[in-house]
């Protein structure tokens, strides 16, 4: 056990040394996760939620539903999700979204209120809607505020219809005469409007909704990548067995009192440290620079240990069915780009259809399948099938890969 | 006193090819022996097998008295295998390489790290022990692949080929080392198609050819073959047909032997002063222009080219 993993040790130096290695290891997954999050915006948040999402408010309204909708949006319950700037000029605050200073603008018209309520006596006038102007960079953002808005929307609307139902009940029963109906009706409007108990309910649901219901994508992409990349680092130490075949370092190791079975034990635990290592290194830094929280620490420590093994699996198989270190390579970079794409690792999730079907033979899909569940806040119960699958995997694919490299006779007596 | 090593006629074949066949020969504790042919002989095939790196078709050896068909283990605990070609990780130093190949060779804590330093020590390498392997010369290179070998301090040593495709001060240094681990009590057995190495380094030759032990002795025993006989070598230039003139070569009466090898025509003759004379005046009277001469006492060479028919480095 202890050449095993000496032998291991080894062979995670002599790679955390290959600079070229390295920026193919960890810096292209993570400058792959970080440059899909700039594009999509999903940086634009933090710790895999969201918060302190800049938003400006036009209130042309100065009324009171378009009050209303300001004091929702700036309430001390929003305060950590919404950073808000009142803005009296539509032109000024969609310049600030153009430039990228803010996530969404929400637009109150001139007459919001009149529209929906009627104003001393008059009818209700012409339909003034809210826009929000929102930045296309920022889509989960703007998808908060958008239904922030729309919820207070409906529950004006609510508002709205049951006035005109008491109203009309009143006129029916005579206990309101038809000349305060309009009056009346406007006084029920205006209280549920201000009824901060609605709008509390208001707030915490759309809270809850953004946070747990709907992780970042970045938590969707980030395991993604980390994924397609631990296929390249596998086929890696499954090349470093090849290249010591080539270099005489294995035939050396053969001539020590090293039995045959340490040898290759050693080189796929190398192989294995060196994906957990990959992978170890790219959470924690997902999670120190990026802000993303991964779940439940000791079902993903799991997941790690178990889909490392079945990518350790494909490596060693990898390397028992090639000639050469450069073959390994050429097939390597391969296999990483074809299970990258059937697993789902260059969309953070599962595909449809047959290819999904294919895509249940890599290690990538089941990762991504784990991380999946973790982001949306799966458990080690809802991880089983997950570990059983990868380790089964790793078993076959290790016992195969024993079996080539016995009859290719790659470790003489 | 029983040999260290004993090899009972040991046969490898691959296929069809029989590349050792029926080798026999041993060697005592505190001795060098030297494995001399050309390339292709069997040498490295011999040297794999006693390594425990191919299995004999027939045949067996003794190491210390373990069997290298059935204590294969024990075995690489008595050896220490320097390959013919370097093998190193060249990402990491030299004491990083040593460290790793004392731990496969069993060692550990503190009785590893004096081991390591005693080798950087003895190849010379002290002050370059944390550089890497890669920035390090061919010569440098060598001797640290010498050095892994001497990690356990192994009861008998295999040296393949060292010098191959080194310059003359790296080589001269390993011959130095060889000699003075010898001096130091330490077997080796050495292979090597340099006759100059075989004579300088060996108490004992075994000269193999074609996968067959043809002779094995002392360099006096082994010289003693081909009597008191010198060669002479006439150099012919490059693209000349030489088969008249060796034809006409083999008619004087001293001639022992002619054959050709590299541009030149190699005689055995029993005194070179007196047969230089008639065989550069046959030379000159069938139109070939001898650009040089060289003459040489009785050595391995010389037996080589009796018992086969043809020189060492043909």
């Amino acid at each position: 056990m202890k050449k095993i993993l000496q032998i291991g040790w080894k062979d995670l130096r002599v790679i955390f040394r290959d600079r070229a290695a390295l920026i193919l290891m960890l810096l292209a997954p993570f400058a792959m996760t970080v440059g899909m999050g700039l594009v999509t915006g999903a940086l634009s948040s933090s710790g895999g939620g969201l918060s302190q999402v800049p938003v400006v408010v036009v209130n042309l309204d100065q009324s009171t539903l378009g009050n209303a909708l300001v004091e929702v949006l700036k309430s001390p319950e929003l305060s950590k999700l919404l950073v808000v700037e009142e803005n009296n000029d539509v032109t000024a605050a969609r310049a600030l979204l153009d430039a990228d200073q803010t996530a969404a603008v929400v637009i109150i018209p001139v007459g919001f209120t009149a529209s929906v309520i009627p104003q001393d006596g008059q009818a209700i006038s012409a339909d003034a809607q809210i826009e929000i102007y929102k930045n296309p960079s920022r889509t989960i953002s703007t998808g908060v505020v958008q239904s922030i808005v729309e919820s207070f929307l409906n529950e004006v609307e609510t508002g709205r219809i049951g006035g005109q139902v008491a109203v009309a009940q009143l006129l029916a029963s005579g206990l309101v005469p038809q000349q305060q109906a309009v009056q009346v009706g406007m006084q029920i409007g205006t209280r549920l409007a201000n009824e901060r108990g609605n709008l509390q309910t208001l707030i915490l649901n759309t809270r809850q909704a953004s946070v747990s219901e709907a992780p970042s994508f970045l938590m969707y992409i980030a395991p993604g990548f980390a994924l397609l990349f631990l296929m390249y680092t596998v086929s890696l130490g499954g090349k470093t067995l090849l290249t010591e075949r080539q270099e005489g370092t294995l035939t050396r190791l053969m001539t020590t009192p090293t039995g045959p079975s340490q040898v290759l034990v050693g080189k796929m635990a190398g192989t294995y440290m060196l994906g957990l290592a990959q992978m170890t290194i790219l959470i924690t830094a997902s999670a120190l620079l990026l802000g993303l929280r991964w779940g439940d620490p000791l079902a993903m420590v799991i997941l790690l240990l178990t889909t490392v093994a079945a990518a350790t699996g494909w490596g060693m198989l990898l390397a028992a069915f090639s000639r050469t270190p450069g073959q390994v390579s050429s097939i390597g970079m391969a296999m990483t780009l074809l299970f990258g794409l059937v697993g789902g690792s260059f969309f953070g999730g599962v595909m449809p259809g047959v290819i999904g079907y294919i895509g249940m033979l890599t290690p990538n899909y089941w990762g991504q399948k784990g991380f999946n569940t973790l982001a949306n806040g799966g458990n080690m119960q809802d991880l089983l099938p997950v570990y059983a699958a990868t380790l089964v995997m790793a078993a076959i694919l290790l016992v195969i890969s024993i079996f080539i490299f016995r009859r290719k006779g790659l470790l003489q007596k | 006193m029983s040999p260290i090593l004993e090899v009972q006629n040991l046969v490898k074949k691959f296929g069809d090819l029989t590349a050792v066949d029926g080798v026999s020969f041993d060697i005592q504790e505190g001795e060098v022996f030297s494995l001399l042919g050309p390339n292709g002989a069997g040498k490295t095939t011999t040297i794999s097998m006693l390594s425990c790196l191919l299995e004999p078709t027939s045949g067996d050896a003794v190491i210390a008295g373990h069997s290298v068909t059935r204590d294969a283990l024990e075995v690489k605990g008595v050896i220490g295998v320097v390959p013919q070609e370097i093998a190193l990780y060249e990402e990491l130093s030299a004491r990083e390489n040593l460290t790793f190949w004392g731990q496969m060779y069993g060692l550990g804590g503190n009785a590893l790290k004096t081991r390591v330093n005693e080798v950087l020590e003895q190849i010379g390498l002290v002050d370059r022990a944390k550089d890497k392997i890669k920035t390090y010369s061919g010569g440098m290179k060598r001797r640290v692949n010498i050095g892994v070998g001497l990690l356990h301090k192994p009861r008998l040593l295999f040296m393949d080929e060292p010098t191959v495709g080194i310059d003359p001060q790296s080589r001269r240094s390993i011959l130095d080392s060889v000699k003075d681990l010898n001096k130091a009590g330490m077997t080796v057995l050495y292979t090597t198609h340099y006759m100059e190495e075989a004579e300088e380094l060996s108490h004992r030759v075994g000269i193999v050819d074609q996968g067959k032990m043809i002779a094995i002795g002392t360099q006096k025993e082994l010289t003693q073959l081909v009597g008191e006989n010198e060669t002479l070598r006439l150099h012919t230039g490059e693209n000349v047909d030489v088969q008249p003139l060796m034809d006409a070569l083999k008619e004087l009466p001293y001639v022992i032997h002619v054959s050709a090898s590299d541009n030149m025509v190699v005689l055995i003759v029993p005194e070179a002063d007196d047969a230089l004379p008639p065989v550069l005046g046959k030379a000159d009277r069938l139109g070939y222009k001898i650009r040089s001469v060289d003459i040489q006492e009785p050595n391995l060479e010389a037996v080589f080219l009796k018992l086969t028919g043809k020189a060492l480095r043909d």
